[in-house]
């Protein structure tokens, strides 16, 4: 299925959670920050949210900046 | 000797802030800034990007350094609103440098849509800093929001330029009772120690400690310019004077006095 990842359309697997993701794309989740259709999801909560089709996921993290 | 700054709580000896954008390694901006001493640093946060795997700044910044996430990127109150609130669900604090910026070319902020950030976090419980352009009756209302402190620039981001608002952040610094930091456009440690001289509270240097030959050296002669700075304006710096006023005796000179 479809979905949005950082504003890109991409094909994942049906069933996946948000930690799933992170796996999928083989990320640290430490200090990662995400947003599931414009929401914030705590850390706890990743694992309980499968995501849909058309869902558009926001995976952020810190860079340098002054 | 005593003198530190304190916001919100937090006891800031150094006085220098340094940003971690533009330096050539995570290693390098480590060490610059542990041997400069800085208490507060500055981070931004963005996409991450899923092809590769990058490393955490995070692991970089020594654990005695308080973080303050910028709002970059962010083109009017609500980006910034958003960014601050993605960054408090990071667990990294709640220090916010508010930038909004609408302008590619100066980056100059945009005051309106700042203080509408400032208003909307202050209630959100953030520690807000408002990065602006030095203009009183704005930052009046930054204080009147609940500002913990303002941020004027001193000339446009990573211009090397120094502080070209000179005159407008004196009178911020005279009539504004929060700490005055100047961000942005410092190029020289004398730059830096001007504002402190002036009496800025504190300065935030990023682009010329990072892009310099040697960041680490750089960054602590910034540190200790910054030192020097404060050091002079609480020591009362005398005023100016047109004329010369000598500093040795004028009498007792070896010569017949003529009348």
């Amino acid at each position: 299925m479809l979905i949005k990842i950082n504003g890109k359309a991409e094909e994942i697997k049906t069933g996946l959670s948000l930690v799933g993701l992170i796996s999928f794309k083989g990320l640290c989740a430490e200090k990662l920050v995400i947003e599931h259709n414009l929401r914030i999801i705590p850390k706890e909560e990743w694992q309980g949210v499968v995501l849909q089709e058309n869902d558009s996921v926001e995976i952020l993290s810190f860079v340098g900046g002054g | 000797m005593g003198d530190f700054l304190e916001i919100a709580g937090k006891k800031i000896n150094n006085r220098l802030f340094i940003g971690t954008g533009k330096f050539s390694s995570y290693p390098i901006m480590k060490v610059a800034l542990e041997e400069s001493g800085v208490d507060i640093t500055t981070v931004a946060l963005r996409r991450v990007n899923t092809g590769s795997k990058t490393e955490n700044i995070l692991d970089y910044i020594p654990s005695a350094c308080k973080i303050m996430i910028n709002t970059s990127g962010a083109r009017d109150a609500e980006e910034a609103v958003r960014i601050a609130r993605l960054a408090k669900a990071a667990q990294s604090g709640n220090w916010i440098k508010i930038e909004v910026i609408r302008d590619n070319k100066y980056l100059l902020p945009d005051n309106l849509e700042t203080l509408k950030a400032v208003e909307l976090l202050v209630k959100e419980g953030f520690v807000v800093f408002p990065y602006m352009s030095p203009d009183l009756s704005m930052a009046r209302r930054m204080v009147e929001a609940g500002a913990a402190a303002i941020m004027p620039l001193g000339s446009p981001i990573g211009s090397n330029r120094g502080v070209k608002t000179r005159e407008l952040i004196e009178i911020l610094v005279n009539e504004i009772k929060l700490p005055v930091i100047v961000d942005a456009g410092l190029g020289k440690p004398s730059e830096a120690c001007e504002c402190m001289e002036l009496g800025c509270a504190a300065v935030l240097v990023n682009t010329a400690i990072a892009i310099s030959e040697n960041p680490i050296k750089m960054a602590k002669a910034f540190a200790q310019a910054v030192y020097a700075g404060r050091v002079a304006y609480l020591s009362g710096i005398p005023a100016t004077s047109k004329i010369a006023n000598a500093s040795s005796p004028l009498t007792g000179f070896l010569r017949e006095d003529k009348t």
